[in-house]
């Protein structure tokens, strides 16, 4: 067990990444990145009769990808741990019915695919597991009808609204060594800056990848310069521009920094508003794009900071302001 | 960066909105929406002879069924997203409003799913609707009193 602690950073030395399953929806598939997800489906029922099994089946078929790539079995994992949007997290919930190990289920709203990869990597760290799947998966429809507006309400959406990915992402790591390892983690803390506006999450959230992007170069040492690139997860345009501005002021150098929300959609195209956003979204970026290009040796090394906006329709309506969280996972080539 | 700092930034960097842009098309959906309400209306009372009494419901059924149909078929939406207030304010808003819900909840089964969900958003609409029109008859009533 060689973990250091800084601040509430850690750094890692025996985590590796086995493998990864990727799968989407039809928007995602036909936009800039679609050629890098494992499977991509034509409608937003993948084949089944609701949304929400759609969505389940999208998280089965990623695992079961996953495994594949590394012919196991599910009983092969010692632990598995994910989260999703809905509500008692159902998605995950209710395929881990399938698997016969441990399940822990997470919710950390989108940032829930940093927290699942940070938690996975803790344990086997830790010496405690050998193996640890994390899952994630986000679907529109889903999230929509839950959040926002049914499907097919027919409404003008404001100029600030992100459009929630769809998709899934299951992620072997392995205390086994490979091309790619998780070489730092910041776990977020909670933070409102009192916005109120379910429909403006990119300003919700900018303050909390703000306060992770700092206290992780300010725990390492670090700074931009020390990654090939630094991506938020579901900022979108304007809370990308907030945040950059934000470091900036803080006299910050911000080089090479991009955000998931608007690497997985073509904007200009592609009806989504400000840009991307969801578990799925810093997810299939993530796995699809960035990690294949650290395999290559492209990148030699990532920070990825998944924002959550920790939110509740019903406290929203009761006029709370949204509480956001961002965590950070570093990938390093090995 | 407080909070007040925060709020600062955040309204500079604001996305610029298209309300001349939408102010403009909801007028004009809107606009289109009354002709063709009317055509309906003309159509009713010259071709099967009714009253304006009898006619104006069943144009107003007619723009009913329409809009679901369209919601249904998933068109709907991709016109409103013009429209914005042009199919909004209009009854095709309440019709939307309704058979969208219902489509949502189909999968939780008839009582449960669309029974109870179909008001969702419309309900709003019928509650304040028939509390504004009650206390606008009282006061109505009221008057004719001294008038």
């Amino acid at each position: 067990m060689s973990s250091r602690f800084f601040g509430n950073s850690l750094k890692l030395e025996n985590v590796y990444i086995a493998s990864t399953g990727t799968t989407c929806g039809p928007l995602e598939f036909q936009g800039p990145l679609g050629s890098c997800f494992d499977k991509g489906f034509d409608d937003h029922y993948c084949g089944e009769e609701s949304f929400e099994k759609a969505e389940r089946k999208m998280l089965r078929d990623a695992l079961d990808i996953c495994l594949k790539r590394e012919n196991m079995k599910y009983k092969d994992v010692d632990l598995y741990i994910g989260g999703d949007l809905m509500n008692q997290i159902t998605t995950v919930h209710y395929l881990a019915r399938e698997i016969p190990k441990p399940f822990i289920g997470i919710y950390s709203a989108c940032s829930s695919f940093c927290l699942s990869m940070a938690l996975s990597s803790l344990l086997i760290e830790g010496g405690f597991i050998h193996r640890a799947v994390s899952l994630v998966s986000s679907h529109n429809a889903t999230a929509e009808r839950q959040y926002r507006y049914p499907v097919e309400y027919g409404v003008q959406k404001k100029d600030t609204t992100t459009f929630t990915a769809t998709g899934a992402i299951a992620t072997l790591l392995t205390d086994e060594k490979t091309d790619v390892r998780v070489e730092a983690i910041t776990l977020g803390k909670v933070v409102d800056y009192s916005q109120n506006d379910p429909n403006d999450m990119g300003r919700a959230m900018a303050p909390a990848a703000y306060d992770t992007i700092l206290t992780h170069f300010q725990d390492l040492k670090r700074s931009f310069q020390d990654y090939d690139l630094v991506v938020t997860g579901d900022l979108s345009t304007y809370g990308h521009k907030i945040l950059k501005e934000m470091l900036q002021r803080h006299k910050i150098d911000v080089v090479r920094y991009n955000d998931c929300g608007c690497m997985l959609y073509d904007l200009n195209q592609q009806e989504v508003f400000q840009g991307g956003s969801g578990c799925a979204c810093s997810g299939l970026v993530t796995m699809g794009h960035l990690y294949p290009m650290l395999k290559e040796k492209k990148y030699k090394r990532v920070l990825v900071v998944a924002t959550g906006a920790l939110l509740s329709p019903i406290l929203t309506f009761q006029k709370e302001t949204i509480p956001c969280v961002a965590h950070a996972i570093s990938l390093e080539v090995v | 960066m407080d909070r007040k700092e925060y709020d600062q930034l955040a309204e500079e960097l604001k996305p610029t909105g298209h309300k001349v842009k939408n102010g403009f098309n909801a007028f004009l959906y809107g606009g289109v929406m009354g002709v063709i309400a009317q055509a309906i209306l003309e159509f009713f009372m010259n071709v099967y002879h009714c009253s304006q009494k009898e006619a104006t419901p069943m144009m107003t059924i007619t723009l009913v069924f329409f809009a679901c149909l369209l919601t249904g078929l998933g068109i709907y939406d991709n016109i409103a997203k013009h429209a914005g207030a042009g199919t909004f304010i209009p009854i095709t808003g309440f019709a939307n409003s309704m058979s969208s819900s219902a489509m949502d909840s189909r999968s939780e089964g008839l009582i449960f799913g669309i029974g109870s969900n179909m008001f969702k958003l419309g309900g709003t609409v019928i509650t304040y609707g028939i509390v504004s029109s009650s206390l606008l008859g009282v006061i109505r009533y009221v008057i004719t009193l001294f008038w």
